[in-house]
């Protein structure tokens, strides 16, 4: 009897490691490339955040659950044990504690807010000793241009940042509202025709991660993603030598045609961007796209994809 | 009677009784509570809540005009303010005949009911032929709702207005018929203090909008 | 002549849309030709489609919601299956579908399922738990109904004719303008909810002059059901935040029809107007929709717990709190605009603020459940349920009230686990467990209980198998409305998701067969009494149904729980009913086919509108002014049911009690 009660728990003690296991590297595997995986002060500050914040519900949240189960399970009409008390009503000390322990953690969460939201304000520069990485972004339909005005080169579908560096966006919209999204570094924007939104952000980590766009913008939308490769320094400068040799320029006519409505863009380097190209975009100077109007599609009518 | 409070749920605060002698307890306390209002109380209130329902309306209008217009204040026109105020005392003194009207309904006295009643309608048509007249020459002055976001904002909230105004004469139109043919019903004259209602509801509405679209870029 | 119709508008080269129009088309057809055929036409005219009794219009807006929810949940299927089958791979719906689908979704979700039932359940119980005979205004209630329907019938006729916005639930624009929509989708949109808003807030002032006017004697604030309370709360939020709706859609049609320049890139517009305006609607819409929920919650735990509802007072106080503070939250939809720390922050700690008085609810819940005797019957599973389930998606709402937390979370599939999870645990729960509460109340037998239950635990277990891996894609970096998608650790978490929606699905057909069954059992299930639970407001003082005069004499409300204290007291004077009271002539409305005729001109305007012919939009118009006038000059507005007529309903139902009461004592 013995041997067989400890061959049960034997064989229970293999089950539960091999479920850890298939738990750990469903979590592991699931954490990469994640917002629980950041490869940035900002990211890292935001997930800090939740993470504290998670806990500090769970605190309330699980009790609370299980109370609930607990009372409908304890209660139960069948249980005699149980106390019935159909006249309670009402109970000062309970009203108080229940105003309270909701109000004391939306107190510590509302400070965690109001703190958080100023430590982690996009617009906010992050500390550094050397000046910012400029870079501009613009949504197209349905691509991203990112421009990078001191080195005057631009590339479309790849953004490549130095490693360790903090960069300072510029960000405007060619036609409609998009968000600019690299879940690894954090800090989500949106862009706007006619309006520039700003986002500091800085890279710890060399690797490539994705990117996308937050807020829907039409039939090609689902292809706006764009990876963000962070390099070394030394790597950097040569990405952007080989952007200044790239023959592609990018003046008013060349992103006049790249503002028209296309999916599935590769990658493509510009050299000699025009000085004020931005500032042209954001300021309405040059026009907002035209969106599927130039495509030509039947007017009121399903009819097929381009 | 001790029965009755012995069934009634503990409630230290005792919310709803008084603290008088159980037997008043039965009684009927708390305000409304003597069963439903009357009817032309329920129409008038409804009527009421439906107001201010309108002025929400009005008033995301009139947000949406104020941001607008502070974005682009070089789209301002001149605007001839002796037509705003030809158009405000027209709006005025419809009123106040709606409200002589009011009274001559009360004296069922058919004939001024629809004499005033006539007035208040035609001088309502007055402020919207000026109005008309003001739109109209926006346009052509290039200054239409298509020629940019002030404009939009400004005929979108002085517009919004004015069908309202246009469907009051409608309403007023349909109740000088009703009075007509079937007299001072106690349902006609629960409609008409409804129709006197909405009438002044849209003077104070004016109100709003010749102090902050006509007159405010005025001020220092 | 006709606008910008044209034979293109049917998607003859799409067999989609094509056969789902055929099957649905025949359906129709097929119902519609049964009930001629067997006659039932004029009685269905007669008492259902005239009818301006809020307890059949009641009924008639949650089925509108049942039969909307397949067509909502049909759209989530179709997204479901999209995603799980579009990983490096197209999928079978291509965008321009794609993006329909999912906009008519939320559309229909939100309007034609979630707010025609609160609004169905609010219509059906509040003017029986206030004791009165009817709500404000009669007529008006029905015109309210087939607005609401009309609004339906638009958004379905999309399917067939033209197309469907392709924007969001939310058209924001400038996409939504006519340069990046130039097809009529986003118009059947803006439409469809103008005409059902103006039914909704119509409906509001309605109910907030019915709950402050009309109240049975004795029936003051403090003795109110919490339901009633709720219902208040929401229809107070009605009348003050449709209008913005009705404002913000007249904005965009103004845009699209008249080029005016509210939210254009061009000419001074401002797009990001368009999003603070639509969500300073948007947000005490979603209150509207739950604060009913928490009252169906508060009757029925109450009721299966055999115990008053705990903490009257502060469940009020938290009903009218959570009403105020609504409004004051709407920035937390868009954090990530840039509006600087200071609004952020602002806005964050408000939204907070908010969880505080629904805490105050969940635990005023739980202790009402404390010391009572808990039966597991349908509705008190749903609520159950409710309370897990609520509890963490409030826990996610806040989370991401926190900015910074919103920075990485904003439109991902975190937000829609997070609102998918109060709204299914909240609104979608509550109004099951009201429909099974009150089924009984408004067709004199009850649902089965065993297929409420599975179907109980099919949606339960079906909404964590679809929505907790959205929590995880979310922070997984994966955003919504994604037509297609090719990051390889994202895959088998739509897989379970898409597992989940199979599971709903199965719940969906296990509350149709309950209804089936139900009604072929119905003898078996028949509710004699017209109490079936043993409940504790007035509404089960009623026959079930209740007559068209609901009471034959107004109560007299003495106390809290008014219909309790008579029970007790009833049971306690040897089970017998207060003597018969004298019997008076009782004037109803009359029945008026204002509504339907309204509405079926609305349709016409509607379509009118959307496709530009203009000619029949006026004759809409001018339908609708002449429906008007024709009620306005009705000369006899009620009918009078005779003293001996209510005397004979009434005697009935208290032969019944009595023999049933006697029967309890022995």
């Amino acid at each position: 009897m013995v041997a067989r009660r400890f061959a049960g728990r034997h064989r229970n003690r293999s089950a539960s490691r091999v479920l850890a296991l298939v738990l750990t590297t469903m979590l592991v595997t699931g954490c990469r490339g994640s917002v629980l995986d950041p490869a940035g002060p900002v990211a890292d500050g935001e997930r800090l955040i939740l993470m504290d914040a998670l806990g500090i519900m769970l605190v309330i949240v699980v009790p609370t659950i299980l109370t609930t189960l607990w009372f409908a399970w304890w209660f139960r009409a069948s249980n005699g044990a149980a106390l019935y008390r159909p006249t309670w009503v009402y109970s000062d000390k309970l009203e108080v504690v229940v105003w309270c322990i909701p109000a004391l953690t939306v107190l510590f969460l509302g400070g965690l807010a109001w703190t958080g939201s100023h430590k982690l304000d996009p617009m906010r520069p992050l500390q550094s000793r050397g000046s910012p990485l400029e870079v501009q972004v613009v949504s197209l339909d349905w691509k991203w241009l990112f421009i990078y005005p001191n080195q005057h080169v631009a590339v479309v579908n790849r953004l490549m940042l130095p490693v360790g560096r903090p960069v300072h966006f510029r960000l405007t919209s060619s036609s409609v509202m998009n968000v600019f999204f690299v879940p690894r570094l954090g800090g989500e924007i949106y862009t706007m025709n006619g309006m520039v939104t700003e986002l500091n952000l800085q890279a710890d980590r060399t690797g490539k991660y994705p990117g996308l766009s937050a807020q829907f913008s039409g039939d090609g939308f689902a292809g706006m993603s764009f990876d963000t490769e962070v390099t070394s320094g030394s790597s950097f400068d040569q990405f952007i030598e080989q952007a200044r040799a790239a023959p592609a320029k990018l003046d008013d006519t060349t992103y006049k045609s790249l503002a028209r409505p296309s999916e599935g863009d590769p990658v493509q380097l510009f050299s000699n961007v025009s000085d004020g190209l931005f500032e042209n975009i954001a300021s309405r100077r040059l026009p907002p796209g035209e969106g599927p109007t130039s495509t030509g599609r039947p007017y009121g009518s399903t009819a097929g994809e381009d | 009677m001790s029965m009755v409070s012995s069934f009634s749920p503990v409630d230290p605060n005792r919310i709803g009784h008084d603290n008088r002698v159980a037997a008043a307890e039965a009684e009927v306390s708390g305000r409304g509570a003597g069963g439903p209002a009357p009817k032309y109380i329920v129409v008038s209130y409804g009527f009421w809540i439906f107001l201010l329902s309108d002025i929400v309306m009005f008033s995301t209008f009139f947000a949406a005009f104020q941001v607008l217009a502070g974005q682009s204040p070089e789209m301002a026109p001149r605007f001839d303010l002796n037509d705003v105020a030809i158009e405000t005392g027209c709006l005025l003194v419809s009123s106040f005949l709606c409200g002589v009207a009011a009274l001559c309904a009360r004296r069922r006295n058919l004939m001024t009911t629809e004499f005033f009643l006539l007035l208040t309608g035609l001088f309502g048509a007055g402020f919207l032929l000026l109005e008309l007249k003001e739109f109209s020459s926006l346009v052509a002055q290039h200054m239409g709702p298509a020629d940019g976001a002030y404009y939009s904002g400004f005929f979108a909230l002085v517009g919004c207005h004015g069908l309202h105004v246009t469907v009051g004469l409608l309403w007023l139109g349909t109740m000088m018929a009703q009075i007509w043919a079937k007299g001072f019903r106690l349902d006609i004259l629960r409609r008409l203090v409804c129709f006197s209602l909405f009438w002044h509801a849209l003077d104070i509405v004016w109100v709003g909008i010749f102090s902050f679209v006509y007159l405010m870029r005025f001020a220092p | 002549m006709f606008g910008r119709l044209t034979w293109q508008a049917i998607p003859w080269s799409e067999p989609v849309p094509l056969i789902a129009a055929g099957v649905v088309g025949l359906f129709l057809l097929a119902v519609i030709s049964w009930v001629f055929v067997k006659g039932y036409a004029p009685y269905l005219w007669r008492e259902w489609i005239t009818s301006v009794d809020h307890k059949r219009i009641g009924v008639m807006y949650c089925l509108l919601a049942l039969v909307m929810l397949l067509r909502g949940f049909s759209d989530a299927a179709m997204m479901r299956s999209q995603q799980a089958l579009a990983f490096h791979g197209p999928g079978y719906l291509p965008p321009d579908h794609y993006d329909q689908i999912f906009s008519a979704h939320g559309t229909i979700m939100i309007f034609f399922v979630a707010m025609p039932f609160v609004i169905g359940l609010m219509n059906f119980v509040v003017p029986l738990q206030l004791g009165v005979r009817d709500v404000a205004f009669p007529t008006l209630n029905s015109v309210s109904f087939w607005l609401a329907a009309s609004g339906a019938l638009l958004v379905n006729v999309s399917l067939v004719v033209g197309e469907f916005a392709r924007t969001g639930w939310l058209p924001y624009p400038p996409l939504s303008e006519l340069q990046y929509s130039p097809g009529v989708g986003v118009d059947y949109y803006l439409w469809s909810l103008q005409i059902s808003g103006a039914g909704t807030l119509l409906s509001g002032v309605n109910l907030v002059t019915t709950i402050l006017k009309m109240r049975a004697p004795g029936l003051s604030y403090t003795r109110m059901p919490v339901f009633c309370w709720t219902a208040l709360a929401s229809n107070l939020l009605i009348v003050a935040a449709f209008p913005i709706l009705t404002a913000v859609t007249a904005m965009l049609l103004l845009d699209r029809y008249l080029g005016f320049h509210f939210f254009t890139n061009e000419l001074g517009g401002n797009p990001m107007m368009f999003v603070n305006l639509i969500w300073a609607w948007g947000h005490p819409e979603v209150y509207i929709l739950i604060l009913p929920a928490f009252g169906v919650f508060s009757e029925v735990i109450a009721t299966f717990s055999r115990k008053p509802l705990f903490g009257y007072r502060s469940m009020v106080a938290a009903t009218m709190a959570i009403c105020v503070l609504s409004f004051m939250v709407w920035l937390h939809h868009f954090f990530t605009m840039g509006a600087g720390a200071d609004v952020n922050g602002f806005f964050g700690i408000m939204t907070m603020i908010i969880a505080v008085p629904t805490g105050v609810k969940v635990y005023n819940w739980l202790f009402t459940m404390y010391g009572g005797k808990v039966h597991f019957s349908t509705p008190m599973l749903w609520s159950i349920g409710f309370m897990v389930t609520f509890v963490i998606g409030g826990m996610t709402g806040v989370l991401m009230a926190i900015p910074p937390a919103d920075f990485v979370l904003h439109n991902s599939l975190f937000l829609i686990a997070h609102f998918h999870n109060v709204i299914i645990g909240g609104v979608l729960f509550g109004a099951f467990a009201g429909y099974t509460y009150w089924f009984p109340k408004a067709f004199g037998f009850q649902l089965d209980e065993r297929w409420g239950k599975c179907a109980f635990w099919l949606w339960f277990l079906g909404f964590y198998t679809a929505f907790m891996p959205l929590y995880v894609l979310g922070l997984l970096g994966m955003t919504r409305r994604m037509q297609h998608f090719d990051r390889p650790e994202w895959y088998p978490w739509v897989l379970v998701a898409g597992a989940g929606a199979v599971l709903i699905t199965l719940g969906i057909c296990a509350q149709v067969i309950q209804l089936a069954v139900s009604i072929r059992n119905r003898a078996l299930l028949a509710d004699l009494t017209g109490d079936p639970w043993d409940g504790r407001t007035l509404e089960w003082a009623t026959a079930s149904p209740p007559p068209a005069f609901n009471f034959a004499v107004l109560p007299n409300v003495t106390g809290e729980e008014p219909y309790w204290g008579m029970k007790e007291r009833a049971r306690a004077l040897a089970h017998l009913l207060t003597t018969e009271p004298s019997y008076e002539a009782i004037s109803v409305p009359r029945n008026s086919p204002t509504g339907v005729v309204t509405a079926f001109f609305g349709v016409f305007l509607g379509f009118a509108m959307i496709w530009r012919i203009y000619w029949l939009a006026g004759l809409g118009f001018v339908g609708i002014y002449a429906a008007f006038v024709v009620f306005a000059w009705r000369d006899r507005s009620e009918e009078e049911i005779s003293a001996a007529e209510v005397a004979r309903l009434d005697r009935s139902n208290r032969m019944m009690r009595s023999s049933v009461l006697a029967e309890e004592a022995s």
